[in-house]
């Protein structure tokens, strides 16, 4: 067995897994990137379509490009790249944690590294975890395994089209279904508001007149061999309206109900995971509850956009960086989530340094004042325009706001949004 | 082993778990045997979606003949395990009772089941239900306890039945849908939809949920089988409610009831409703009977939760009357008629396949031993099931063990191979053999490259891969 040693490991070869090991090489550390797929860019290689890279590279790119020009960054680095490597068992119990990557073209190899950057990304929820009845044929695809056949494998899932959940995902592949002469038919959410961002439901349906059914619950999906319809049916005043159900021909469904951070493998580690987020509960360091494993990116929680991830893991790598040279954070708070917050992520901020936060709301709302209260004290106040679910929010913390949990026993920062 | 001819001695119609062992326990013997499905691979039918388990003998009366052939089946399946590598396990049964009056039919199945002769079968009280099972809902009052049931991968073994067949010389015939029958001297000449005809001296009506019209076509037995619908969720691997024995309600008149049951490989398996309908292909789930899973499996297991459900499916039994009915056709000659195989058919299917070879001998079919008869198929090694080192030493050999395909299920590049080398060239079909695509991703990451596979193995085009069978094309064009 190939057994090779590195200052650092980072699981996962997509946007975050890079921008981390940048940091990482960048500080002088030995690293490996162990990718599954056989090449590296993660979901950006099948993400065609443009609207990435606009805070990153300050230019509009698809996300092959986008892909591309991180990883030429790799270039003239120490970084070593595994592709066709899936790491399938991983032991972070001691200081040298020990990664088994089963690979095509090397056998299996063991890889021992120091630290471990979790940056798996996530996967899309599918039709049983939103358990919608029915039969079970041929023409039911997630809305991303779609998008593989059709932008890289250069197949076409189906012709008439129907999209249950208005994400992201899903959006981008109405249009793209559309381009390539399929009709879609509908786009269905079971929420009164799009989980997509505002951009893509104005470029990709309205451009287009597909029909976006809000309030809508998929109830049915019909056809015994390949799919012939889809049953929908209207929620009004909290009461689904089966009386009012109708079903619309199609031969084709496309699921983009949500996306799940991957962390089969940081369970395998003992990572503690948040419910809220089913990413890890991380420190101001982005470090997991196992000393010596960070996380970033999708797996951490899943974000809007890929510059986001980039900046998220290039803290990572260089927090991971810093921690190999054995600096630790001297004294951190608890951050919570208050009223009106799904999460936020981190989980813990550092009391003497200048802390990035992300969170999401559970509300839509114009004219919204986020607030962030230290032990109980309000300590910045910020209007915001217009928030909703599907739009992350930045929040930055830096020492001086976070001056009143210095020498506090078990302070705690809560952000609330009203 | 018949070349060319389409001459048999026995044609078993129908590849489902009870023809299965019927045509393997031929191939032990001096005969020309052919098995056939309408479907585009073997199991497809009831086999492949049920419970998976391996029943205790304790539920029915050994006044009739499914209770006897159970309790015969339940103990071959060790034996069958070590010849055939399909996934197994007695992991043994309990029967929770949640209020008082179920205390009373607990007793009444203890004593049926001591009178069956069911070797451990204990009475349980609370305490003891709740060690032997700690996942189990803390109210309960008592129970059963048969250590001798199991679970069983329902469609593994058919797959590895019908592989031992055929290596026996069984020869398969999958889209074979059998419209019409005729006897001319001692011999029956059958005929396909597509026009295959296969002509045999003895047939075996084994067709599951179309035994019925089989035996229409027979001239035979007029009778109807029923399709009685039962719905499941199957639970992620990670689910907190995997228990360690499968739990069983106290039973209704009509039904076993919804169960809790760790499959072999992992998952759990909640259900099954039971529901009589209409249309032998109606495999649709509805939001009611998927409700009553949930509140039913709670009742039982309080851990069980929505949010940990990765699929729902729903499989038909056969129901025709309180007993199976397995005897020679009393207007067709030389037809035996295998019908109405509801529960316990899996369990009583290795049972089902000697009592079917000693109905052929008594009509006259003679059996003589085969020498060269090997009740064995070649072990293959799952990723899933091996150390790092294990897999390394198999991929120097052939490098594909060591490429993941399915990485929720631990699926290797060669073993989706294998699959389709043993003749299992459509999605599903490869799903049940090598569980890639059955996990918490139900396909996402997979589904292209098990395509890709299928078409650099056999040839296919991108129009010509299916999920199960003509109707079901994955890809509509090409760009």
């Amino acid at each position: 067995m190939k057994d090779l040693t590195f200052d650092s490991v980072v699981i996962g070869g997509g946007a975050a897994g890079m921008a981390a090991a940048l940091e990482l090489d960048r500080a002088g550390f030995s690293c490996a990137i162990v990718e599954r797929e056989e090449a590296l860019g993660g979901i950006l290689t099948q993400c065609i379509h443009n609207g990435f890279g606009l805070i990153e590279f300050n230019e509009e790119l698809s996300g092959p490009e986008f892909a591309e020009k991180i990883e030429e960054r790799l270039a003239g680095t120490g970084i070593t790249s595994f592709t066709g490597a899936t790491v399938m068992e991983l032991d972070a119990s001691g200081d040298i944690k020990t990664l088994y990557c089963y690979t095509g073209a090397h056998g299996v190899m063991r890889l021992s590294a120091r630290v471990v950057v979790l940056a798996m990304g996530c996967r899309e929820r599918n039709r049983g975890n939103i358990r919608i009845p029915g039969d079970r044929p041929a023409g039911v695809y997630t809305a991303g395994l779609a998008q593989r056949l059709v932008n890289i494998e250069g197949f076409v899932p189906g012709k008439d089209v129907v999209i249950i959940g208005s994400g992201d995902i899903g959006l981008i592949m109405a249009r793209r279904m559309s381009w390539i002469g399929c009709k879609v038919h509908a786009v269905v959410e079971i929420l009164p508001y799009p989980s997509g961002l505002t951009r893509n439901i104005v470029q990709c349906l309205h451009d287009f007149g597909i029909p976006l059914y809000l309030s809508h619950l998929t109830t049915n999906i019909v056809g015994r061999e390949r799919v012939e319809g889809v049953e929908i049916t209207p929620i009004e005043n909290g009461a689904t309206r089966y009386d009012k159900a109708f079903t619309i021909p199609c031969d084709t469904v496309l699921l983009s109900v949500g996306l799940v951070p991957e962390n089969e493998l940081s369970k395998m580690a003992g990572v503690e995971l948040n419910p809220m987020t089913n990413g890890p509960v991380a420190d101001s360091m982005l470090m997991t509850n196992v000393p010596g494993v960070f996380a970033c990116g999708n797996v951490l929680h899943v974000h809007d956009l890929v510059d986001y991830v980039v900046e998220e893991a290039r803290r990572a790598g260089a927090h991971a960086a810093r921690w190999l040279k054995g600096e630790r954070p001297k004294a951190e708070a608890r951050v919570k989530a208050g009223p009106n917050v799904r999460y936020c992520a981190p989980s813990r901020v550092d009391l003497h340094a200048a802390n990035k936060l992300y969170m999401r709301t559970l509300i839509v709302k114009n004219d919204a004042t986020l607030e962030v209260k230290v032990n109980n004290r309000v300590v910045k106040s910020v209007k915001k325009n217009h928030i909703q679910p599907s739009e992350m929010i930045a929040v930055e913390l830096g020492p001086k706001d976070l001056e009143f949990a210095v020498g506090a026993p078990d302070p705690v920062v809560e952000l609330s949004i009203s | 082993m018949k070349t060319g001819s389409n001459r048999y001695d026995v044609c078993v119609i129908g590849a489902g778990v009870c023809g299965a062992n019927i045509a393997r326990r031929l191939s032990a013997y001096e005969l020309d045997v052919a098995l056939v499905d309408k479907e585009a691979d073997v199991s497809f039918g009831t086999s492949k979606a049920n419970s998976g388990i391996v029943h205790g003998g304790f539920h029915h009366n050994k006044k009739y003949l499914k209770a006897r052939l159970e309790l015969q089946g339940m103990m071959m399946f060790d034996r069958l395990q070590q010849e055939l590598d399909f996934p197994f396990k007695r992991c043994g049964i309990v029967v929770a009772a949640l209020h008082e009056d179920e205390m009373r039919a607990i007793e009444q199945l203890y004593m049926q089941g001591v009178d069956n002769g069911v070797i451990g079968i204990e009475m349980c009280s609370r305490e003891r239900m709740l060690e032997l099972e700690p996942k189990l809902n803390p109210d309960t009052l008592g129970g059963l306890w048969v250590p001798g049931g199991g679970i069983v991968e329902p469609y593994r073994f058919v797959f590895a039945l019908v592989e031992s067949a055929r290596k026996n010389g069984v020869e398969i015939m999958t889209g074979f849908k059998v419209e019409h029958a005729a006897r001319a001297g001692d011999e029956w000449t059958v005929r396909a939809a597509d026009g295959r005809v296969v002509k045999a001296r003895y047939v075996v009506n084994a067709a599951g949920l179309y035994a019925d019209e089989v035996s229409r076509a027979f001239g035979a037995e007029e009778f109807e089988i029923k399709p009685r619908k039962g719905e499941y969720y199957l639970l992620d691997r990670l689910t907190k409610a995997k228990p360690e024995r499968v739990i069983f309600p106290v039973p209704t008149s009509v039904s076993k009831g919804m169960l809790v049951i760790p499959t072999v490989e992992g998952t759990v398996l909640i259900g099954p409703t039971a529901e009589a309908v209409d249309d032998k292909a109606d495999l649709a789930t509805t939001r009611e009977q998927l409700e009553k899973i949930l509140s039913s499996a709670r009742a039982m297991v309080p851990s069980v939760s929505e949010y940990d459900v990765i699929t729902s499916f729903a499989g038909l039994r056969p129901t025709l009357e309180e007993d199976f009915y397995i005897e020679p056709s009393a207007k067709a000659p030389a037809l035996i008629q295998v019908a109405g195989i509801q529960s316990p058919g899996l369990t009583a299917s290795p049972a089902i396949g000697e009592y079917v070879k000693d109905l052929l001998k008594k009509e006259g079919l003679r059996l003589s031993e085969k020498s060269d008869y090997d009740p064995f198929v070649g072990k293959r090694p799952h990723v899933k099931d091996l150390t790092p080192y294990e897999v390394d030493k198999l991929a120097q050999a052939d490098p594909a063990y060591a490429n993941m395909i399915c990485r929720c299920e631990k699926v290797s590049e060669a073993e989706i191979v294998q699959a389709i080398r043993a003749g299992h060239t459509t999605l599903d079909g490869i799903k049940y053999f090598t569980r890639a695509q059955m996990g918490r991703c139900q396909g996402g990451f997979c589904t292209y490259k098990i395509i890709k596979i299928i078409m650099r193995e056999t040839g296919l085009s991108w129009d010509e891969i299916t999920k199960n069978g003509d109707g079901s094309r994955i890809l509509k064009d090409a760009l």
